[in-house]
Parts: structure tokens; sequence; C-alpha cells
């Protein structure tokens, strides 16, 4: 199963990658929401994967008989979520943003902050 | 006592934001709330340190869960010293900004994104816990992207694409670092960690989400070759925005590097060392040329902020007792005096109508008091003596050579001597070039920018004049530092 998840991880994180190697903003952000679901699902992972076993400690029982599954891995992925899709938001509406006023979503064509040295001599 | 000092830290900005949200149509009420709740932070900051340089490390378990299965928060001298520069900086960018901002601007949350900025800020300075530095990181970035954008120029909206992708990746490389090392060593706790690396059976992956780490922190403290986000967005936002930016941002990252490198990563000193001793080496110099090339007050400046970094880095990088003392020293030297020069250059704004500096001169002429001003950061940033930046760099640079590391000592000295060129070339083009429209359009400011200005530029003056115990609380910063073990032992208690 865990061989199974990091490969999918992997997979994940390749097309990520290529996704944000691209110029045009909208792909970037694709990818980073798939990075960030491949990060969310390594974290998943390497608190390593039991089936059918909540954590949950059985009544009249002092603590756990077998294993469990590890839930602190599973609050940290709950956190990490929330925080990337703060995180996405924001970009989705920064790049709405950038297309409204600067007419482009496309980075080699953003050049206002940082204009060509040309540019700044026609000031 | 002390522990409610520590948790106060990033609590008083959180509550901070919380009421001048309710204030939010009452605009004199959220200022003075805004500038209130600074003013207690800068106190229990104040606080803070004093208790830590009585009582040592201060350590609290929230909601008593023992360490390592709770959320620490440990603050040793460090830790303390940063909160109380952030307190500081943050209060003076914050009166400044009473006089900045417009009515529009304060409707777009500019208070209460500044305090949730702030709370992050402490919250990492004060975390014993890898996790909770990476929450705390993430309310620092997710605020820093409000306030770069408020204004919505066309500039900022470029600038915040740039600084918003790439601190995307640093965050997510940061996060799966994070998961990695959950993997190999089962605890986040940042005491546990450094007893639990040496353990670590699999090295090739713990190598690999170490240097995970130290990307995404360099990408944070804007080190070579991972700086571009940085000059892209730094000179668009408000002038207040920028100068807490300036300031603080970069050197959290800073902050964080030096704590993860001196106390959970120290199983191949050598390699780490060598790869951060040619990072601050070219960190340096690519700021510095940068900088050269610049013809725009922040522009310029946020060059220099990389630069400064460089200067950080090498200190973290040698490695020595004293090497360690520089980089604490220089850390707190250059927030109070990069805030400063950012603040000025709004300043200068004001009066001659543009940070062009094709487009502006005449001010020595026309606001001597602002020459002085401006004299004081800029040639402390520099390094002459007797201000704050000589000892800063005097230090490091004793450091490298007493280590025997020529080329880095040469390639300091040589950043030094190329910044004296860019503030000599900001002296001469803003100040005493006559103004390019004639007279210069201003004389005065209001108080509220100049007041905070002085209060910085004081603190320069008084760090280089009365030195000795700034450089008292850095050894002892760097004494926890380069022994591990008291801070593990005041987290872990008896399980160390």
């Amino acid at each position: 199963m865990e061989a199974a998840l990091a490969l999918l991880v992997g997979v994940l994180v390749a097309v990520a990658v290529w996704l944000m190697l691209s110029r045009n903003l909208v792909r970037l952000l694709f990818g980073f929401a798939m990075l960030s679901n491949a990060v969310n699902l390594s974290i998943f992972v390497a608190g390593r994967l039991t089936r059918g076993a909540p954590p949950l400690v059985p009544g009249g029982a002092e603590g756990f008989a077998g294993a469990f599954a590890n839930p602190l891995p599973q609050a940290l992925v709950l956190t990490a979520i929330v925080i990337g899709f703060g995180l996405l938001a924001f970009a989705l509406v920064l790049a709405w943003q950038a297309h409204v006023r600067l007419g482009t979503v496309r980075t080699d064509e953003m050049r206002i902050a940082e204009p060509p040295p040309a540019a700044e001599e026609a000031k | 006592m002390n522990g409610w000092l520590a948790a106060l830290a990033p609590l008083i900005p959180l509550a901070a934001a919380a009421a001048t949200l309710l204030a939010h149509n009452r605009p004199r009420l959220q200022t003075r709330l805004s500038l209130g709740f600074a003013t207690a932070l800068l106190v229990d900051s104040a606080l803070l340190l004093a208790a830590v340089w009585q009582d040592g490390i201060v350590v609290v378990q929230a909601s008593a869960w023992e360490a390592p299965f709770g959320i620490t928060l440990a603050v040793d001298t460090l830790g303390a010293v940063m909160t109380l520069i952030a307190a500081i900086t943050g209060l003076a960018c914050l009166a400044y900004a009473t006089a900045e901002i417009s009515e529009q601007d304060r409707r777009a949350f500019f208070h209460p994104l500044s305090q949730v900025l702030l709370a992050g800020v402490c919250g990492a300075f004060v975390t014993g816990d890898l996790f909770n530095l990476y929450v705390w990181f993430e309310v620092l970035l997710i605020a820093s992207f409000g306030l770069l954008v408020i204004g919505g120029s066309k500039a900022q909206t470029d600038g915040a694409v740039k600084y918003v992708a790439l601190n995307l990746v640093a965050t997510s490389l940061f996060l799966l670092a994070t998961g990695l090392i959950y993997g190999l060593t089962g605890t986040l706790n940042m005491a546990d960690l450094a007893l639990a690396v040496p353990r670590v059976e699999n090295v090739g992956v713990l190598n690999a989400a170490a240097m995970m780490l130290l990307a995404a922190f360099g990408m944070k403290a804007a080190v070579f070759p991972l700086f571009f986000w940085l000059p892209a967005a730094y000179h668009t936002p408000l002038v207040s925005v920028s100068a807490v930016f300036a300031g603080l941002l970069t050197k959290v990252g800073v902050y964080a590097l030096i704590r993860v490198v001196t106390l959970i990563f120290t199983h191949d000193p050598a390699w780490t060392n060598t790869l951060l001793l040619w990072t601050a080496g070219l960190t340096m110099l690519t700021g510095v040329l940068g900088a050269a090339a610049q013809n725009e007050w922040r522009r310029i400046l946020s060059f220099h902020i990389i630069s400064q970094i460089g200067y950080m880095v090498m200190g973290l990088a040698i490695g020595t007792r004293l090497a360690i003392v520089g980089a604490v020293f220089y850390l707190v030297h250059h927030i109070v005096v990069k805030a400063n020069l950012f603040l000025i250059a709004g300043v200068a704004q004001q009066l001659s109508g543009s940070m062009e500096l094709k487009r502006s001169g005449g001010l020595y002429v026309a606001a001597p008091w602002l020459a002085i001003l401006f004299f004081i950061p800029a040639f402390s940033l520099a390094g002459f003596p007797p201000l704050s930046g000589f000892w800063a760099k005097y230090i490091v640079i004793k450091a490298a050579l007493d280590e025997r590391g020529f080329w880095i000592a040469a390639a300091a000295l040589v950043t030094g001597l190329l910044t004296i060129y860019s503030m000599t070339k900001i002296w001469g083009e803003a100040f005493w070039k006559p103004h390019p429209g004639g007279a210069v359009p201003a004389t005065e400011a209001p108080r509220a920018m100049v007041a905070p200005i002085a209060a910085l530029a004081a603190c320069t003056v008084v760090i280089g004049l009365f030195a000795q115990p700034f450089l008292a609380v850095a050894e002892r910063a760097a004494a926890e530092l380069t022994e591990p073990a008291r801070y593990i032992r005041a987290v872990l208690g008896a399980r160390a």
C-alpha cells in the first residue's frame, strides 16, 4: 500500500513540476494545487499506514492492544489542507487580478515591476 | 509567569488583529488599538528578554502535555532578542503608517493584516516545534500576501505574482521536508529531533529532507540563487509595508536556518557549512552588484537586503562561537537599519516627489534633518565606525580570519566597499544634486513619519556607541546555540 501511494506521490510531483514550469500563471497554480496534494499524501504515508484500525481505545481497556492508525499525520495533513486551500484561494484571486489589471496571465509579459532596461530608458 | 510572557508574544498581536477587525468602521479607534497592542507587545517582549536573561531558556508545554508529545514553546536568548526587535520594528512601522495610509488602504484591512504578520513573526521566534514553525510561517506569509497588494497598482500585482509563486514553492518544500523528517524520526519537537536525528539509519533520505529544509529556509531568507522574489516585489507596496517586510521577513528565514543548523542537523557540519559558506559569499556579491545596477531608492535597498543576508549566513557557516555572535549581532543591527532606510525612502518620496533617483534631488538643502537621518543608517549599513554595522561586520570578518577563511573575508570586505558605492549614489542623486524640477516640492514631513525614523536612528547610534551590553546578549545567544545540549535539557527535562 505504501509503495503504491509513494508512486502516486511521485507522479503527482512530476506533473506538478511540469505544470509549474509553464509560463502560464493558471497552469502554475494548477501545478501548486497538485504539489500541495502530493505533499499532503506523502505526510500521510510517512506516518505509516494501517487498515481498519482507528486510534480509539476500546472501552474498559487501558491502551491499544495491537497496531492502530497514527492520528498525528492526519492532524498535520488536515492543518496543511486548510493552509494550502487558503494560499490557493488567494493565488487564484491574484491570477484573476493579474488578468484584469495587467491584461495577461503569461509571466514573461509581466514586466511592470521590473521593466527591462530599454523601457526604463524611455521613461 | 515567564511562560505567559512567551505565550503572549504571538497572542497579543493575534488579539490585536481581532480587535482591529472589530473596530473596522471606527478609524481612530482602530489606529489607537493597533498602536496600543503593538506597544503591549513591545513591553511583553522586553520582559521576556529580561526573564530569559535572568532565568535561562523559557519553556512552555501547551496544555501541560509533556514534550515531545504536545506543542512546545521554547525561547532562548536568540528567540527573545528577535521577538523584541520585531516588536520595535512593528511599532515603528505602524506609527509611520498612521501618516502614510489612506482611508482606502485602511479599509483594505491594513491594521489587522499587519498584526497577523507580527503574530506570525513572533510565533516563529518562540516555537519549539517544527510543524508549529511551519504554521507560523504560513500565518506571516498569508498576511504578507494581503499587505503586499494593498493599493492595487499594476506594479504591485506584477510583483505579488512573483512573490506568491516562489513562496508557494518554498512552502511546499518546507512541508514536504517536515513530513519526511517526521516519517524518519517520529517526532517534530525540535529538541527531540536533535536527539533523534543522529540515530536515523536511513541517512540518504535524511540528507534529502535536510537539503529541502535548507532550500525552503534559504528561499525565505532570500539567499543566492533563491532570492528572485524579493527584488521583484519589495519596491512596490506601501512604504510602511515594505519596511516591515525588509526588516523582518527574510530574517525569520535566517532565524530558522540558524535554529535548524545549530540544533538539528549537526551530524555532518563540514558539508552543511561548506554549502552555506559558498551560498553566503555568492549572496553577498550578487546582492551588492544587483544594487549597483539599480536607480530607484527601494530597488537599491532591496538588493542590499540580499547582500546583508549573506553576512548573517556567513557567520552561521563559519560556525565558531565568535562567528555566531557576529551573526546574531548582525541580525539585530540589520533589522533596525534596513527598516529605517525604507522609511526614509518614503519620506524622501514625500518631499522630492519620486523614488526614482533621476527625478529626485535637492534634499540636502531642502531638508538637512533628513540628510542626517539618512546618513546614520546608510553608513551603519556600509559598516562605518562607530555605528552598529561596523561592529557587526568586524566580528563576522574577524571570525572568518580566525578560521583562515580568507576568501570569504575578502568577499565580505568587497561587499562592504560596494555598499558604500550604492549609498553614495543615493546621497549624490537624491540629496546632493539639484532637484530636476527646480525647487523641492515639499520640505516638511508629518511628525508621525519622522518620529519612528529618528527613534530607529537613535537605536542604531546607541548600539554602535554602547556595543558592550548588546555584545553580551549576542554572546549569551551564541553560547546557547553552540551548546545545543542546554536547549534540549530545558525542553525535555529528565528525558534528555
